[in-house]
């Protein structure tokens, strides 16, 4: 096992070519929340040739819907959710500037190609350890689409959020390579 | 006729959502404890720790484990000799999951499937019903994630795949569903039946306890060869690689029609959560 990589966003370019798969990282800085119904909403400003709600250049999404806040704390508990529904939407949010993306499970094949061709990096955070991941947020503030209850975008300030490299800027997936090394089943 | 008040109903629901998805099962972590101790991957070992971690906080601090909280699946045992009073069954259930889902400072994830628009509420919950014998009312909350929900199926399969090809079916079904569950995961099976009825009994599934034996011997002796054949995957915590993909595989049974086999695997994550009472 690797050291722990401290890192603080935006990201650059050279703090996410520096990645490789496996890496274990601890996240600080601002993140932004959004899923489903937000890249949506994005998107369609994107294709109406309209500004984003937020200036996504060397920023990181958390692919999360967090619980509600009990009184007194920044967030409910506040894990990843599924990526694959986001894949549609990636590649054009990286080509305008995104460096990251955090979530759980695979990406497809034109997310892994966007990381590296517009130099990105996509983090699996732990799915079902919110409670867990909710203590690394020190401020949650909803910044569009409030409407949306828990898919509205926030502005998380995250302090040593733990994560793991999945895709590098190599096109390397650490989802395909875990499995080879476990797997007792024939290669197909 | 055994009286059994509305609100009694409504307090008893709402109590076992917020129970449910703050603690997680003594056959869970345990389950988890064993699985850390076998894996051989680093960092599935360390994945493991975590979810032990998580599962502490959320008991300690009383928040959801997850914070995707489910949509409310209820099953419900109605004793035929139970009168329900001052109010409808199933609208208890209802106001039972809203003030659960309220009180507990729980996620709604329910909306409406094309607008995408929120329920605000949590509702409608999901009610499986059965009458049986009695004057008891049982009622089993099981907050369902969409995540692992998602990775879940019905195949109407050719009865001449028999017992082999209902196995590779269900194995299959975890291969493809990879690190998008949240593995470690529980795995459902639902055999025979109709085409809802496997679904359902693959859900009841669920809910047997982690480390005990399916009554059957010979779906027990299936289930074991599944699970080994599902760790064999190496899928692992989180999908990272590892020998622990699940945690257990359960299967439930009934006959089918003869020109029939419906299979329905049901997947579920690690926050494995289901709360039950006897009114």
């Amino acid at each position: 096992m690797g050291e722990i990589l401290r890192l603080q966003t935006p990201l650059r370019d050279e703090d996410v070519e520096a990645l490789r798969i496996g890496q274990k990282v601890l996240l600080s800085g601002v993140v932004y929340t959004a899923r489903d119904a937000a890249h949506r909403r994005m998107m369609d400003l994107i294709e109406a040739g309209k500004p984003l709600p937020i200036d996504i250049k060397g920023q990181v999404i958390y692919y999360v819907g967090p619980a509600p806040a009990k009184p007194g704390r920044p967030i409910g508990s506040a894990g990843p959710t599924t990526s694959y529904r986001m894949d549609v939407y990636s590649p054009k949010l990286l080509e305008l500037g995104l460096k990251g993306m955090i979530g759980k499970g695979k990406r497809s094949k034109e997310v892994i190609d966007a990381l590296v061709r517009y130099k990105g990096v996509y983090f699996g955070a732990t799915g079902g350890a919110g409670a867990l991941l909710a203590r690394s947020v020190l401020e949650a503030e909803v910044v569009a689409y409030e409407d949306l209850g828990p898919e509205a975008i926030r502005r998380l300030v995250v302090r040593d959020l733990p994560l793991i490299v999945v895709n590098d800027v190599l096109g390397q997936d650490l989802y395909e390579e875990g499995v080879k090394r476990y797997s007792r089943q024939p290669q197909a | 006729m055994r009286e059994i008040g509305f609100e009694k109903i409504v307090e008893t629901v709402s109590r076992l959502f917020i129970e449910a998805n703050t603690e997680l099962g003594e056959d869970v972590l345990d389950a988890i404890r064993k699985a850390k101790d076998m894996e051989e991957s680093p960092t599935g070992k360390e994945v493991l720790a975590e979810l032990l971690e998580n599962a502490r906080i959320a008991k300690e601090e009383q928040v959801p484990m997850c914070q995707d909280t489910g949509l409310a699946v209820v099953f419900v045992e109605m004793g035929q000799d139970v009168h329900i009073v001052g109010g409808h069954l199933y609208e208890a259930i209802q106001e039972g999951v809203r003030r659960g889902y309220r009180d507990g400072y729980l996620r709604k994830s329910a909306c409406h499937p094309f607008t995408r628009a929120n329920t605000g509420d949590n509702t409608p919950a999901i009610i499986h019903m059965e009458l049986v014998p009695g004057d008891r009312l049982k009622i089993i909350a099981m907050p369902k994630g969409g995540g692992s929900e998602n990775m879940s199926a019905v195949a109407m399969l050719t009865p001449s795949v028999g017992k082999p090809g209902i196995m590779d079916y269900v194995v299959k079904r975890v291969k493809e569903a990879g690190s998008n569950p949240c593995p470690p995961v529980i795995v459902g099976v639902g055999i025979g039946g109709t085409l809802e009825k496997a679904a359902i009994l693959a859900k009841r599934a669920l809910l047997r306890r982690l480390g005990s034996s399916n009554s059957d011997p010979e779906l027990d002796q299936m289930e074991r060869e599944l699970l080994e054949r599902i760790n064999d995957l190496g899928i692992g915590p989180q999908g990272y690689g590892g020998r622990i993909t699940a945690l257990g595989v359960f299967i439930e049974m009934m006959p089918c029609h003869i020109a029939s086999l419906p299979v329905a695997v049901n997947i579920q994550c690690h926050a494995a959560r289901h709360k039950e009472a006897v009114l």
